[in-house]
């Protein structure tokens, strides 16, 4: 060492050091993992939900690729041989007699196919949770529009690969699934057959269908959802992560912890258990018992055929349209000048609208909202979903909407668990299809008003102790203890949108759209709940008790002490 | 040949020609139907007949009618054969719980002696398909296969019994029931008779050789059990959807609340 360069450089002294010495001074890692290991990341048991995605996608890729090596994507006719005796000569595709050797002829098959199930099942219910989280936090604000539009096309994808997985094995139920999504594709006017032709490369089901959703589920779509995952993650370190309000925390901030080394070894840890949940699920509950259905016919179907959970509510919509409204018939057939071409409504309209509907608002809500609220600001602060009521009724009414169409793909275990007519099941539901959405509004919109005025009574009088003390002239009163500093802080220190009237523009008119945003503005936040001033809050606390304030009179018969 | 083209225009030739074609059907639809009653007639004596009538006026007669021929509130009964009393009186559907979409299983309500006497009752009313006997209903013997009885299974029954027979619903409250620990002899009459919203699957249609593979493919599946472990009764992806949201998520979230709560 004789330079004079470099008398201060780092000389490990065991040969592991060294090793990682020479890595480091080539790759520069540790200037990485200081900038990462110190990044905060807030810390609250809803923020786990993205985690739990990725960590059952890593599963679904493991269990996955162990799959691959015997699974035959092949639709070509064999007689099965294997052990499992109530097939044995029957007549099948390869695809299916596969999925069969990998259930019962290969070590570890069975447990395998059902850890990629369940963990497929786990993924979409855990992104669909995150989703509702991201969505009724307000979490999808500026400036992470873009990444909400980045995890809904995921929630897409997501569905997508379930959705060509299920029909990979080639037995009963999944062929069933695949010929609704023929009829759906061909009820499209005009062009719906020839894209049902190209897509099975003849008459359903044809030969080729098998090994074309097996590219499309174990190369393409796996691709895009890793790249999706990957400018979502490095979205989420731009952005930093939101965080509930609190004392010291604000949109300026991020409160927490650093992710070196207690939050990598937690992430690392919450790997394993989710990875343990779900192995632990697939040991002892079976899943898609595929020897059950048979191989894939197109006479026989079966009762008790549904789609995976996520497609559900596509089926459901099916299930509840009906062929007839009102006596008019929604089947009709338009002569061309080519010939005659069917219109069926009855399949168009459930398979599309409901789906497009829902997909429309979800990609645009964040937009829609700033466009209402005229609130351009950058949000890092989450709102409790009370403190958003207008916000949180919409997320509940598309719940609701959502849920009824899923309940509809089971109306016929409704009706045979519930002892209930199988009509009425479907009567009932396209009733709550219709109204159901509207009371959902209406009840969360109530119950989250109710819950902000019972905050704003804690914050000024202090929670009820339930102790009753009768004063020497004979009154009776309840004593209320305030609430610490810091928990009155969450009561109280929260944004809240005012009604917003239309403004005019440069010119003086008012236009149309801006007068539509008024009216929404005034029915979303006309009867809000306004967070305590500080005014208000000395007022109540200044005289002990009995703290009445001038525009609050709409609670004075609440008793206070 | 000559006499016949002559009279051919003969005012009753059109009704020599519809009195033959109904001997021509009739005579086929004879043929047919004792083609389908079942082989082995279990031995009746008359006192068993006797026996039967008594069950019956006492306990049937007020829907079925005297003599067994039907009223508004049930049908007649004659010629349904004694494999159909077997299996409604002997899987306690009849008598009837309640007036209803259809006839709830229950502990059956007679003995086995009074359920063959009311079915050697109902026999000696009218041909029908009787109690099957032991060889038919034997599936040890040789030849029987159960996957051939699982294809037929799904082709016949699957529609409304679900694959894996574990049952479905029917439109206005009715459902096919699961089939899970149905007696052999209970399958085979129900397949005869057509029991509730069930067709009758008569011998033309499915022949006694293959009754005989349907029920050891469902003796099979009933035996061998559920070889991923709990089957969640079988439902297929409704409960399994059910279960990963309710259980599998609700462990997970137990477990988010868990690790957040020890933050440092």
């Amino acid at each position: 060492m004789s330079s004079s360069t470099v008398v201060n450089e780092y000389q490990p002294k065991t040969s592991v050091g060294r090793i990682t010495n020479f890595v480091d001074s080539r790759v520069g890692g540790s200037a990485m993992v200081k900038e990462f290991g110190r990044k905060i990341f807030p810390d609250h048991w809803t923020f786990m939900f993205g985690e739990v995605a990725l960590y059952t996608f890593v599963i679904l890729l493991l269990s996955g690729t162990f799959l691959t090596f015997f699974f035959d994507p092949s639709m070509t006719e064999v007689a099965y041989d294997g052990s499992y005796v109530p097939l044995r000569g029957i007549e099948m595709s390869a695809a299916y007699a596969s999925s069969l050797d990998i259930s019962f002829d290969i070590r570890g098959g069975l447990f395998m196919r059902q850890v990629h199930h369940w963990s497929a099942l786990l993924f979409v219910a855990a992104v669909s949770v995150h989703m509702l989280r991201v969505f009724f936090t307000g979490a999808f604000r500026k400036p992470r529009e873009l990444n909400w539009v980045v995890g809904s096309v995921l929630l897409i994808l997501a569905m997508a690969a379930g959705f060509t997985g299920y029909s990979l094995p080639d037995d009963l139920l999944s062929g069933n699934g695949l010929r609704i999504i023929d009829g759906v594709i061909k009820s499209i006017p005009v062009i719906g057959t020839y894209i049902s032709f190209f897509l099975f490369g003849g008459e359903f089901p044809g030969t080729v269908i098998i090994p074309r959703l097996y590219v499309l589920h174990i190369l393409l779509i796996p691709a895009l959802i890793l790249l999706l995952i990957a400018i979502h993650l490095f979205m989420v370190v731009a952005h930093k992560h939101t965080q509930f309000p609190g004392p010291g925390r604000t949109n300026d901030n991020v409160v927490g912890y650093p992710v070196g080394p207690v939050y990598a070894a937690k992430a690392g840890g919450f790997f394993f258990i989710v990875f343990g949940v779900v192995a632990a699920i697939s040991a002892a509950f079976t899943i898609n018992p595929i020897w059950n259905y048979g191989p894939y016919d197109p006479s026989p179907v079966s009762a008790g055929t549904q789609p995976d959970w996520y497609i559900g509510w596509v089926d459901g919509a099916l299930r509840l349209m009906p062929g007839i409204i009102a006596g008019i018939p929604l089947e009709w057939e338009i002569p061309f000048p080519w010939g005659v071409n069917t219109l069926s409504l009855n399949v168009l309209l459930p398979a599309l609208v409901p789906a497009g509907l829902v997909f429309t608002l979800m990609f645009a809500w964040p937009w829609i909202e700033s466009w209402i609220t005229k609130d351009k600001r950058e949000h890092h602060l989450l709102d409790r979903p009370r403190n958003a009521p207008a916000r949180t009724a919409v997320g509940v009414a598309g719940v609701v909407f959502y849920c009824v169409m899923w309940a509809a793909a089971s109306s016929d275990l409704i009706a045979t668990h519930f002892m209930v007519s199988l009509n009425d099941v479907t009567y009932w539901l396209r009733v709550l299809f219709v109204i159901g959405p509207f009371i959902g509004f209406i009840v969360a919109r109530r119950i989250a008003l109710a819950l902000q005025r019972k905050d704003r009574e804690i914050a000024l009088h202090g929670r009820e102790t339930g102790r009753i003390v009768r004063l020497p002239h004979g009154e009776f009163i309840e004593v209320h203890e305030q609430v610490d500093a810091y928990k009155r802080y969450t009561l109280v220190n929260f944004e809240s949108h005012e009604v917003l009237p239309a403004e005019a523009d440069v010119n003086g008119h008012v236009p149309k759209n801006e007068k539509r945003r008024a009216w929404i503005s005034k029915f979303f936040f006309e009867d809000r709940v306004a967070p305590v001033t500080p005014a208000e809050l000395e007022a109540a606390h200044s005289h002990g008790h009995h703290g009445e304030v001038a525009g609050e009179h709409d609670k004075a018969s609440i008793s206070s002490h | 040949m000559k006499a016949l083209s002559q009279r051919r225009r003969h005012p009753l030739a059109a009704i020599a020609l519809l009195l033959m074609g109904l001997l021509v059907t009739g005579g086929i639809y004879a043929v047919a139907s004792t083609a389908n009653e079942a082989q082995a007639q279990t031995a009746v004596s008359a006192s068993d007949v006797e026996e039967g009538e008594k069950l019956f006026v006492a306990n049937c007669a007020t829907c079925h009618g005297m003599g067994a021929s039907g009223t508004e509130d049930g049908p007649s009964l004659v010629g349904v054969g004694a494999a159909s009393v077997d299996f409604q009186v002997g899987t306690g559907r009849m008598p009837l719980q309640m007036q209803g979409p259809q006839a709830q299983v229950k502990p059956p309500q007679f003995t086995d002696e009074q359920t063959r006497q009311m079915a050697a009752y109902v026999a000696s009313l009218g041909a029908g398909p009787a109690i099957p006997g032991e060889e038919v209903l034997d599936t040890t013997g040789e030849g029987v296969d159960p996957a051939n009885g699982g294809e037929l299974f799904r082709v016949n029954c699957a529609m409304c019994h679900n694959a894996a027979a574990a049952g479905g619903a029917l439109t206005r409250g009715k459902f096919a029931p699961g089939l899970e620990g149905v007696s052999a002899k209970h399958t085979y009459e129900a397949m005869v008779t057509g029991p509730q919203n069930m067709p009758v699957f008569n011998d033309a249609n499915i022949t006694p050789e293959e009754k005989q593979d349907i029920i050891a493919f469902l003796e099979v599946i009933d035996e061998q059990g559920s070889p991923g472990g709990a089957d969640l009764g079988a439902l297929g992806p409704v409960s399994e959807g059910l279960f990963i949201w309710v259980a599998g998520l609700g462990v997970i979230i137990a477990f988010t609340v868990w690790l957040t709560s020890r933050s440092s």
